[in-house]
């Protein structure tokens, strides 16, 4: 089969405006989480969240800026780094290049605007940017046009399993001889008021409002919801011999990956993780790797009651109880559509170090945690494989298995 | 009072700068939207209701497809 590296990473996270940067702040368990100071939160139940460090308008032209939502705008960052990175040049064959980028919500907050435009000024008023701007397909389309990808650009939309999905799908792609390099990844600029109204609405969200940055806590007995993050990440993929020829650098390999769907409930995850589990189970069949090698997942948890201890059931029975866990959420908050390309990006950079991040606030375990998990403090170990997992509502499951090169 | 003609595209050229990014050394009355200043359909869309907005005036659809150059703009907007 068709071996699928990745070459090149970039990001930009509420840890930090490129991978370095976000990378450190990971190792080092500093938390990206605070209050929002702004105006129109100060009376939702949820006044926190995990905003970006650096933000669009310190990178990107102001022209350029008005012509694309806040979510484009950070998928054209995080895809300008990754490709920067890759050493990618200009005589690359777009034909031969694809993209799969992903977002959970799309353009919210710029058709929320938009709207306000409309009530208060008149349709005449409305920008005509609007659609581009708010389609759920505007980030990937952003970036295909930004390198002239010609091999197919695609958009899958499956929530919190979007970036990771994203993932696959471009690994699928290059195995299907569809195209030599694929960027792949996922974005989300959602905070506002009322996606933020929404997620609380549901009950999905902790009010920790008080001390946010330990209201993130995957696995801890007082965990009590998710805490709202903005981010993306971008991955080049290649086919090996094309990397190999042109001497690019290898960070790691895609050996394998898996997505399935619950058909359980569109938001409840299933409390056995039955199809997160075997999204697991695909992705190391198809690697061909022993599960024993697998030492690492860097888990969905998002610091939920259910899905929490859901998924450690499942990595237990469909990996075993060897594997060190982390949970990156309990620093980045909860990405939604980036979470799988930053989580990704997280999972390879434990490989290619050897240090697996920490997942802080995990105080008290849950009674119910019997895996090992690098709490509180990065865990040095030598890693063969690792599994990044995602999950969405909907029931969507993916899993993404790295080895190194 | 009127505005003059340098008023005008003073006026216009902040609105090109603003929304379409076009360096106002490069607007002069002789300059075409689309093939000199790189104003595609869109961004006119955008100037034109600044415009509307800026000088007071109305710029139907059926006439934005007459204004081709800077110079067409700047005196439809004299005429008001």
């Amino acid at each position: 089969m068709t071996e699928v590296v990745v070459t090149g990473l970039g990001a930009t996270t509420p840890l930090g405006g490129d991978v370095a940067s976000t990378w450190e702040a990971l190792v080092a368990g500093r938390s990206g989480v605070g209050p929002l100071e702004q105006e129109w939160a100060q009376e939702l139940p949820v006044r926190i969240a995990a905003q970006l460090v650096v933000e669009p308008s310190e990178v990107l032209p102001r022209v350029r800026l008005r012509r694309l939502d806040r979510s484009e705008q950070i998928a054209l960052i995080a895809s300008q780094q990754a490709w920067e990175d890759a050493g990618l040049s200009d005589d690359l064959d777009t034909e031969r290049l694809g993209v799969v980028f992903g977002s959970g919500i799309g353009g919210a907050l710029t058709l929320l605007e938009q709207d306000d435009i409309l009530e208060e000024k008149g349709a005449r008023r409305v920008s005509p940017f609007t659609v581009p701007m708010l389609m759920p397909n505007g980030p990937a389309a952003v970036v295909g046009l930004e390198f002239g990808a010609r091999a197919g650009v695609h958009a899958p939309t499956s929530a919190c399993a979007t970036s990771a999905e994203a993932i696959s799908w471009a690994t699928d792609m290059i195995r299907a001889g569809r195209s030599d390099v694929a960027i792949a990844g996922g974005a989300e600029a959602v905070i506002g008021g009322l996606p933020m109204a929404g997620f609380a609405s549901m009950k999905a969200m902790s009010t920790r409002n008080d001390e946010p940055e330990r209201a993130s806590r995957p696995w801890d007995t007082d965990r009590d919801g998710f805490v709202m993050g903005e981010g993306a990440g971008a991955l080049v993929l290649e086919r090996r011999e094309h990397a190999e020829a042109r001497g690019a650098t290898i960070y790691a390999v895609i050996a394998g990956s898996g997505m399935t769907s619950d058909g359980f409930d569109i938001v409840q995850p299933d409390p056995e993780c039955h199809g997160g589990g075997r999204a697991m189970r695909a992705a190391i069949r198809q690697a061909g790797v022993d599960k024993r090698d697998v030492g690492h997942v860097n888990a969905h948890a998002t610091s939920t009651p259910v899905g929490d201890m859901a998924e450690v059931k499942g990595v237990k029975r469909e990996i075993g109880d060897h594997v060190v866990l982390t949970g990156t959420k309990s620093m980045t908050g909860h990405l939604l559509g980036g979470a799988g390309a930053v989580e990704s990006i997280a999972t390879i950079m434990a490989l290619h170090d050897g240090v697996i991040p920490p997942t802080i606030n995990l105080e008290n375990p849950d009674p119910e945690l019997d895996l090992d998990v690098a709490a509180n403090e990065a865990r040095k170990v030598d890693l063969v494989a690792a599994i990044n997992t995602g999950f969405g509502f909907g029931g969507h499951n993916a899993a993404v298995l790295f080895t190194k090169p | 009072m009127a505005l003059s003609r340098d008023e005008i595209r003073e006026g216009l050229s902040d609105i090109l700068e603003e929304v379409a990014g076009v360096n106002p050394d490069d607007v002069a009355d002789d300059k075409s939207f689309t093939d000199d200043l790189d104003v595609d359909s869109l961004a006119m869309v955008e100037v034109v209701v600044a415009a509307e907005e800026k000088f007071g005036v109305k710029i139907p659809d059926d006439e934005v497809a007459n204004l081709k150059n800077v110079g067409d703009a700047v005196s439809y907007i004299e005429k008001g």
